[in-house]
């Protein structure tokens, strides 16, 4: 590690104020992907802005027909969140298998969905479920937020708060891991919202998690596993690396929409 | 007073007695020390697979706040320091020796893989070792690689050495090859078989770590290090690296994490802490960080072979015929040549009566990290090749694989056997494994598993594995005629007390095997101390008198075999001690478990009271005796031990995802006389650990510009719990005939026998397939590309 300063705000304001002050600061929620990242020197920041003193990023709120999850929350408390397993249990079922349980009682959301890791879970999730970011700034939609490999809508210094998540009618999701890192090698997130159905894919796709219209389509006209059995993905649009091809993932994500439409039952 | 409980002696699952420290966390790793006035030392290594070194620039990096030196190849040549020897020559098959290269502590002028050390950085703190490392400026000019073991003899191939002309490091044979012709033309059938043994890399859970310090009052050199044999790397380091004599150098390796092999080899590192803890004169750690250790830890097996095998018409095995490319990476580590050659060929009649055997072996270098021994070594390999062409065999003759299996064992009345490649199998017996694996495993039932994993859509499949292994190293003359330039015997050094306890000196050392029990159980058992008041030491050449360490399962049958002759000579002395006490004749005193009795009386004395008198001796024969109660015993076997069994793995496939999972694994295992068999348990399963994942996860990757593409936990699949079935274990023994303990050897047996029972239990799952073969590892990938391409040849 390169030596940098260390901050801990209490409040969203005063972190926003020194990550305003110096473009080189970097914020740090859970350090499950910063820290690692900084061992290895590939990343060289001025300063580490710790948000873990911020109350008002921690926790898991019902209002309405939607849950609003702190930036802050980890995936262990997700996963046992009774709030979040009442409305949508896939989402507490898929944080209950990010990572292992030191990654779960460290790992937060915030820190997921900002880093948009393209074989993290939670992206195909808030994607699929027509989720909406909101920031110190603004509020963006998951479509809007999650731009590509590891690259989101944030600009620099601009802190993800919270994420508002339309419960649905149904959801369900299911992945293949990478055999080594055991992160999704190609993972299917289905929901049938208020908008209608939605499908995302994380792990493949060669520009990160990506919504997959011709599953959406299947699914319209007949929510079953058999009505995705038949869409083929284009490998064309997958990523390929010593563990799964993107033939193989093409493969994998059909295989992937199948069991996550069984496990929305 | 000194009463063993039955519980305690051999037989008995005692728990390990070095556990609480471990479990509380109490360890002391070679990380744990910290020597006053310690520096910290870190290696610039080579991003290049193969590039020449045209400038190293070291003035910036000097200059750094906290750097007390830099030193590169160069340097260390200045000063005559040898190159990192090679502890086995094997010969051609025209009897001249192997090439074999310099291999410099830090490289001198080239770069031959990716991780070979440039530079050494000695800081105050490891922060400004690593800061100076990324100032240090070298200028190289990459070279074409290779990395592929076939590819390395491919004409026009890169040359990693020029002193080892097309690559080659040897080409070298064993078995008669004219017989070997004559069976094969006999023959009603030849079974021909291709596969390549996977790279593995060891990844032992404690890192590697050094540290050097050097005393300038004495002129004494002290070395901690993550060894399995700390007086092996004395002997390699002080005599042909550094030139200290024995008497100037103390190595110490402390609790150590782990080593499967990995820690058995004299690395650079140790060498260049230990002389540059001289020329800085302060101490200097260094510990390995886990990317290092993939590309600076000698990775183990890398094999191309091919092999056929002669059957008659009743499918009796005539002959067999194996040609094998070995992989030795960039520079020889410490047994590399040995390793596909004397503990591999000589394997390859495995449990079957095979009257001929003819096994030639090259041995090439490429762009990648040195290759060498890796639990079983080189046994692995044998056991792979054959049992999985004795499915392929049976397959293709149309017998069955139990069957055929049975018809070829060497039976229990050929005894010592001899095999065509030059071991003596002192006892064994195949058929009683067999038989309690295939009971235990539920063989006969299996086909009604399979139909029922169908009915959910799943491939069920079963696979087999009988084998023997040669371990227990090793018989010193044969050995040293065989190429080893040490002798493999073992040191035991028994110190009773003068109020009774005991110390043991062994020159075996523990890193996970629980020695610290098993040996305290060999001396409650004989000479009925308490395991309690037993104490093992070991991992100190200061400390211990000599010894060749742990390696090749070879410390319970060579270093427990010492101990048991050093109590020997305790109980001799203890008798004439005795025999004055209670004015007997020393013919008369009889010894058993503590007590020493005239024979037909009730006249006895303590082990005690004996050792009390042979320290305070008032009451003694001096003339006659010395005092004291210590003895110590070198023990050099006769010949390898032969540990064997039977292996059944049962798998299912998920056809979508290519999925393999393992669902139940028996291990029926001959390890000769069982000591611990909590013990023996725990071995055989983390063995067996590490065969499943050879055959279903592990891979080292290079591509072809040589560059580790599985370089770290991310791309590299360790097996975790999750991949593992609750293995059950079960033994059948056969007593050792040629050491006093009658045992065999346990920690490398899982190892040895799984891998082919998984990939046997993986083809059979694909039977319907039209598989033949799946190369290992068996990843979902791979399985996957069967099942789709067998889909769309069905369209
Ligand atoms: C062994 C291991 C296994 C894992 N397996 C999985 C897995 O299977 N699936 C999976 O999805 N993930 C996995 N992860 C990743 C894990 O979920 C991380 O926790 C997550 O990706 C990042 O969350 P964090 O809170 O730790 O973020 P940090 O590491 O603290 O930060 C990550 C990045 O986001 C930035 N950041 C953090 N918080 C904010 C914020 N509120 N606003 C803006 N930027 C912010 C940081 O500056 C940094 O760039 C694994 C991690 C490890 C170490």
């Amino acid at each position: 590690m390169y030596d940098f300063a260390y901050h801990k705000p209490a409040s969203v304001a005063d972190a926003v104020k020194i990550l305003a002050a110096d473009p080189d600061a970097r914020p740090i929620s859970g350090g499950m992907t910063l820290l690692p990242a900084l061992k290895l020197r590939l990343n060289k920041p001025t300063s580490v802005v710790d948000l873990s003193g911020i109350a008002e990023l921690h926790g898991v709120k019902r209002e309405g027909d939607k849950l609003v999850i702190g930036a802050l929350t980890r995936h262990g408390d997700v996963a046992s969140s009774a709030e979040v397993k009442a409305a949508i249990p896939t989402l507490a079922a898929m944080a209950g298998t990010i990572g292992d349980t030191q990654v779960r009682n460290r790992g937060t959301m915030g820190g997921s969905v900002a880093n948009n890791d393209p074989s993290a879970d939670y992206p195909a999730a808030l994607l699929a479920l027509g989720a909406t970011i909101q920031t110190d700034k603004r509020k963006l939609a998951a479509e809007d937020f999650f731009t590509g490999m590891f690259t989101t809508a944030l600009e620099v210094g601009e802190l993800v708060t919270a994420i508002h998540i339309p419960i649905p009618t149904k959801a369900g999701y299911a992945k293949m891991r990478n055999p080594a890192s055991r992160y999704s090698m190609a993972g299917v997130f289905v929901a049938q919202t208020a908008s209608g159905v939605r499908v995302a894919v994380n792990g493949a796709g060669a520009n990160g998690v990506f919504r997959e219209k011709a599953m959406e389509a299947a699914l319209s006209a007949n929510w079953s596993p058999d009505a995705v059995a038949g869409v083929k993905v284009d490998p064309g649009l997958l990523n390929g690396d010593i563990h799964g091809s993107a033939e193989y993932r093409a493969h994998l994500v059909t295989v992937m929409a199948k069991r996550a439409v069984i496990d929305a039952g | 007073m000194n009463v063993v409980t039955p519980f305690e002696g051999i037989g008995a699952s005692l728990r390990r007695k070095e556990d609480f420290r471990f479990l509380m966390g109490r360890g002391q790793y070679v990380d744990d020390i910290n020597r006053p006035g310690q520096t910290h030392a870190v290696m610039l290594r080579s991003p290049h697979a193969h590039a020449t070194i045209d400038r190293i620039d070291t003035v910036a990096a000097k200059a750094m706040p906290g750097v007390k030196a830099i030193f590169v190849g160069e340097d260390m040549a200045a000063e005559q320091i040898g190159g990192i020897p090679c502890g086995w020559q094997i010969h051609n098959k025209d009897g001249s020796p192997m090439a074999e290269p310099m291999h410099p502590a830090l490289a001198l002028g080239k770069v031959r893989h990716v991780g070979d050390p440039v530079a050494v950085v000695i800081a105050e703190t490891k922060s400004q070792a690593r800061d100076a490392a990324e100032a240090i400026v070298v200028d190289y000019t990459p070279l074409p690689a290779v990395s592929g073991t076939e590819a390395a003899l491919q004409p026009g191939a890169p040359q990693v050495h020029d002193g080892a002309p097309g690559n080659l490091c040897y080409d070298w044979h064993i078995g008669d090859k004219a017989a070997q012709e004559a069976a094969f033309a006999r023959a009603a059938r030849v079974v021909k078989f291709e596969t390549t043994n996977n790279r593995l890399v060891p990844n032992a859970m404690e890192p590697r770590a050094a540290i050097g310090d050097f005393d300038s009052f004495s002129g004494d050199y002290t070395l901690y290090t993550t060894s399995q044999n700390p007086h092996v790397i004395r002997l390699l380091m002080g005599a042909f690296v550094l030139h200290i004599p024995e008497s100037k150098l103390r190595v110490v390796a402390p609790d150590v994490g782990g080593g499967f092999g990995s820690k058995i080899y004299h690395y650079a590192e140790e060498a260049i802490v230990t002389w540059a803890a001289g020329k800085v004169k302060r101490p200097i750690k260094w510990t390995c960080e886990r990317s290092e250790s993939f590309m600076s830890d000698a990775h183990g097996r890398d094999h191309v072979s091919t092999a056929e095998l002669a059957l008659d018409a009743e499918g009796k095995i005539l002959g067999l015929k194996v040609h094998t490319l070995a992989n030795m990476g960039a520079y020889l580590s410490t047994f590399a040549p040995c390793v596909p050659t004397y503990l591999y060929a000589t394997l390859l009649s495995g449990v079957y009566a095979t009257p001929v055997i003819y096994a030639e072996v090259k041995a090439v270098f490429t762009n990648t990290v040195p290759v060498d021994a890796y639990r079983g070594a080189g046994r692995p390999e044998a056991t792979y090749l054959l049992e999985r062409l004795m499915d392929v065999a049976a397959a293709e003759a149309g017998l069955d694989k139990v069957d055929f299996r049975r018809r070829n064992f060497i039976l229990p009345d050929q005894f010592p056997y001899q095999t065509p490649v030059a071991l003596q199998y002192d006892s064994g017996d195949y058929h009683s494994t067999l038989e309690a694996c295939l009971e235990t495993a539920g063989w006969a039932g299996f086909e009604a598993r399979r139909a029922e994993s169908k009915t959910r859509g799943r491939l069920r499949g079963i696979g087999i594995s009988t084998y023997v292994e040669a371990c227990g190293i090793a018989p010193s003359a044969v050995v040293g005629s065989l190429g080893a330039r040490a002798g493999l015997y073992e040191v035991g050094t028994i110190r009773v007390h003068p109020t009774g306890s005991v110390t043991v000196l062994t020159g075996a050392h523990s890193h996970g095997q629980g020695h610290e029990t098993t040996f305290a159980q060999l001396i409650a058992d004989k000479l009925g101390v308490p395991t309690a008041n037993v104490d093992i030491v070991h991992g100190d050449t200061a400390k211990v008198p000599f010894g060749m360490g742990t390696y090749g399962s070879r410390s319970l049958a060579v270093g427990g075999s010492a101990m048991d002759k050093a109590m020997d000579k305790i109980i001799a002395k203890g008798k004439r001690i005795a025999a004055h006490l209670m004015e007997a004749s020393v013919e008369d005193v009889e010894f058993e478990r503590g007590t020493f009795r005239v024979a037909g009386t009730d006249k006895t004395k303590t082990l005690t009271d004996i050792s009390l008198a042979a320290y305070v001796p008032h009451n003694y024969p001096i003339d006659e005796i010395e005092p004291g109660l210590e003895e110590t015993a070198f023990y050099d076997p006769k010949n390898f031990t032969y540990p064997g069994g039977c292996h059944i793995c049962e798998v299912e496939i998920d056809p979508e995802t290519g999925r393999t999972e393992v669902l139940n694994f028996t291990a029926v295992d001959d390890v000769g006389r069982v000591i611990n068999p909590m013990i023996v348990e725990g071995q055989v399963q983390g063995g067996v650990a590490q065969g499943i994942g050879q055959a279903l996860l592990e891979a080292a990757i290079y591509d072809a510009s040589g560059q580790l593409v599985s370089g770290s936990f991310m791309d590299y699949t360790m097996p975790r719990a999750g991949d593992l079935p609750d293995v059950g274990v079960a033994t059948h023994v056969t007593l050792c005939t040629h050491n006093p303990l009658g045992v065999k050897g346990c920690g490398e047996v899982g190892a040895i026998g799984s891998p082919p029972a998984v990939m046997n239990a993986v083809v059979d799952a694909l039977r319907d397939y039209g598989v033949r073969h799946v190369e290992m590892p068996a990843t979902p990938q791979k399985i996957w590309g069967i099942v789709n391409a067998h889909r769309l040849a069905a369209e």
